[in-house]
């Protein structure tokens, strides 16, 4: 049954091109609206079926997309667009980039028999499942799987988009995941303070923020990047900048027509959006990327994780509340990473205690010590708490930084040492 | 044959129409696909697996969704508190279905936790909290709590299904289901699989913030295209009232006029907002429920003034 959400409104448009510039004779990667196969959608509830329209979009890529026209006169041997950015002055040929609402049903097929074990009624979780790795489909627990055929085609074909990725992450230093497990802990507002406070910084860092929260994608809000858009140019996909310390920030939000348009897609599509996101976007040389991911231990942790698993990424930060109940969630977090080999790089306590504006009377609304009693637990480094602010909050609704609008606030001198102690772990000694 | 024991020997293509829909294997861009074959010869038809689910659902007078889109607004705590609340008559039974595979939090919030499920002739028996109040989550499934569910979307979708089709619920008067934040696999699982069994409607939960209400925004058009009915949005943690000082501040900023202004602006309706009490973080910690344990805090008397309009919304429908 091929379901996406009933997308009744998905339209034709077709992407603005921006007058003035030509198109690139380059054949870059390109979203088309138009896709000639239809497919039945009819979730709702009325009788009668009702066909999509056919318009919808899929990705049409074609190889080589990632090299740069000519312009970029970079020292790397690499004659990529991921090079110096600086030199890219001249006005590429773009093309705006917008998705439309669309079905998504390209499924790859896999189990959706849940094994429970008979003894102790308990599922399998994670281990013995090895779709993740080379030998996926060729291990014994594989021989009973429905998904053994697809997960041996796959392991077999490796993954084309490897070199393209490794060519745009090798000139960003640090990849940093913002990941939690448990939503509404602050992992978005807290990716945008990071991004902010490493600008800020002494050290006057170059930062960018990816955000693969694909269902919810709260960065474009957060960082005010809300009405910019993402422009099609024959280096990549060009993400817009903040208002304040330009950092480059590529969402999913910044693609949709209209911010209230929901994105129903299951989860290869997701994934398919973020390697395209990682392999397409033309980041440049930076210091830092930062990675918002959604809640869950699923698709997007996944497939960011397999995306960045030849390009050295940092490690993970895990933020979570004081509340047993998150702390509980986030451990499946942890264990996510464990189990994954990324590092990580420490945990970040936030909505930690908030103070009367009035009485300065700081209550613990979320409980308190649950992150620092964690990172004991694990043995990773706390990186710090955050209190809730409401300058912060009130900056973060409007898109602005926080971090220099109240150098002074609870919140920020939170973040500026989280900073500190981030930049202290990333630059030990290895 | 279930449509979803299709085998494919490679994974579609960039083009491809959608494998079990009604031009698998038939279209212009099937030529050339190593699944063609597959595709055109397997049989489509109504899924058998719904049907059951059917048969399984008769016995459940009313079917209650909790959304939200944003993560962290109160979802589980919202629909525990209103189990608990439904439960306090001893004549109505609930069902509580937690189908947030990846970060159950439900087994904690009703003190459950380290339970398991049994599995009997009639299926899989839920865990009970009390006579009248059973739950099921993917936590009861899990060895250990901080054990990982790291499934990707076909796997989740397969043990809602499971959930939905194997569980004895038995008679029930009311079935709140739990969701996962976002609009995702888990969404469009839980409406497909319960197309024709019948949903009431949707209780859609935020938070005051900008940021809460543009994942909501997005939820509301969700639900108004898969033709889930909403019952109505309320706004949680909604006002702080200091201990000390009795003063009430807002924590988190209602920067465009919050819940209320946007069940406005997109023509829902508003069934009321939830103020925050550290004790209500508590008693999710310890796994009780807040409304037994203080029914007189104001958190109480607005829970009840909310679940109110919801029992009349879902009644007055039947």
């Amino acid at each position: 049954m091929s379901c996406c959400g009933g997308s009744t409104s998905c339209g034709s448009s077709k992407p603005k091109v921006v007058t003035g510039s030509s198109i690139s004779n380059r054949k870059g990667i390109e979203l088309s609206f138009e896709d000639e196969a239809a497919s039945n959608v009819n979730i709702s509830t009325s009788t009668t079926t009702t066909k999509s329209n056919s318009s919808c979009c899929s990705s049409n890529s074609n190889s080589g997309s990632s090299s740069a026209g000519g312009c970029c006169k970079s020292s790397t041997s690499a004659p990529t667009s991921a090079s110096n950015d600086s030199c890219c002055k001249s006005s590429p040929s773009t093309k705006e980039i917008k998705i439309n609402e669309e079905e998504s049903n390209k499924t790859i097929i896999s189990s959706d028999a849940t094994e429970i074990n008979s003894e102790t009624n308990t599922v399998n979780t994670f281990k013995g499942c090895p779709s993740e790795t080379p030998s996926a489909g060729s291990e014994p627990v594989c021989s009973s799987c429905p998904g053994k055929t697809a997960c041996q085609s796959q392991s077999a074909a490796g993954n084309p988009d490897k070199r393209d990725i490794e060519i745009r992450m090798k000139v960003i230093k640090h990849k940093i995941l913002v990941m939690s497990g448990k939503g509404g802990v602050g992992k978005s507002t807290v990716s945008s303070l990071l991004a902010y406070g490493l600008s800020c910084g002494s050290g006057k860092q170059k930062v960018s923020v990816l955000d693969v929260d694909i269902c919810g994608p709260s960065i474009p809000k957060l960082m005010g990047v809300e009405s910019k858009q993402i422009i099609n140019s024959e280096y990549g996909w060009m993400p817009p900048k903040t208002p304040n310390h330009e950092i480059k920030v590529m969402s999913v939000g910044s693609l949709l027509n209209t911010p209230d348009s929901p994105v129903v897609w299951k989860g290869p599509r997701k994934e398919a959006m973020i390697r395209r996101f990682v392999k397409d976007t033309f980041w440049g040389k930076q210091d830092y990327l930062i990675i918002d991911t959604p809640p869950g231990t699923s698709d997007e942790h996944l497939s960011i994780i397999a995306s960045l698993k030849n390009c050295n990424p940092s490690g993970a930060i895990i933020v979570t509340t004081p509340q047993d109940l998150s702390v509980s969630i986030v451990k499946k977090e942890i264990k996510l990473c464990q189990e994954l080999h990324v590092p990580i790089l420490g945990i970040i306590e936030n909505l930690s205690g908030y103070v009367c504006p009035c009485c300065d009377e700081v209550t613990e609304i979320f409980k308190s010590d649950g992150g620092r009693k964690l990172a004991e637990q694990y043995n990773i480094p706390f990186l710090g708490k955050i209190p809730i602010d409401t300058n912060l909050g009130r900056c973060s609704e409007n898109g602005k930084c926080g971090v220099c609008e109240h150098p002074t606030t609870p919140g920020v001198l939170a973040i500026q040492s989280i900073v500190e102690n981030l930049e202290k772990i990333l630059n030990k000694p290895q | 044959m279930s449509t979803d024991a299709k085998q494919l020997v490679q994974p579609p293509p960039e083009h491809c129409p959608g494998t079990e829909s009604e031009t698998a294997g038939k279209s212009a861009a099937c030529a050339g696909c190593p699944n063609q074959q597959i595709c055109s010869t397997a049989p489509k038809g109504p899924d058998p697996d719904i049907v059951e689910i059917e048969q399984r659902m008769k016995t459940v007078k009313h079917k209650i969704l909790v959304l939200s889109g944003k993560g962290g607004v109160g979802k589980s705590t919202f629909s525990s508190q209103l189990s608990f609340a439904l439960a306090m008559n001893q004549d109505t039974q609930v069902g509580l279905l937690d189908i947030d595979i990846c970060g159950p939090s439900i087994p904690k919030i009703m003190g459950l936790e380290g339970e398991q499920i049994h599995i009997s002739g009639q299926g899989w028996d839920p865990v009970y909290v009390q006579d009248n109040l059973a739950v099921m989550s993917v936590g009861f499934l899990l060895e250990k709590e901080e054990d990982a569910v790291i499934w990707r979307g076909p796997k989740k979708n397969g043990l809602i299904k499971q959930f939905l089709k194997d569980v004895f619920w038995s008679d029930l008067d009311y079935l709140i289901v739990d969701t996962p934040p976002g609009t995702s696999d888990e969404h469009l699982s839980i409406v497909q699989y319960l197309k024709t069994s019948h949903i009431d409607g949707a209780v859609i939960v935020t938070s005051p913030q900008d940021v809460a209400l543009i994942d909501v925004r997005k939820e509301i058009n969700f639900c108004k295209k898969v033709g889930i009915p909403i019952i109505g949005v309320v706004e949680n943690m909604s006002g702080f009232v200091c201990p000390k000082c009795t003063k009430e501040s807002q924590i988190f900023l209602p920067t465009s006029g919050g819940a209320e202004q946007m069940s406005k602006d997109m023509n829902v309706p508003f069934l009321g907002k939830i103020p925050i009490d550290p004790l209500i973080a508590r008693s999710c910690d310890e796994g009780k429920s807040y409304l037994i344990t203080f029914p007189e805090s104001e958190a109480t008397k607005q829970y009840k003034l909310v679940f109110d309009k919801i029992l009349n919304s879902v009644d007055t429908k039947q």
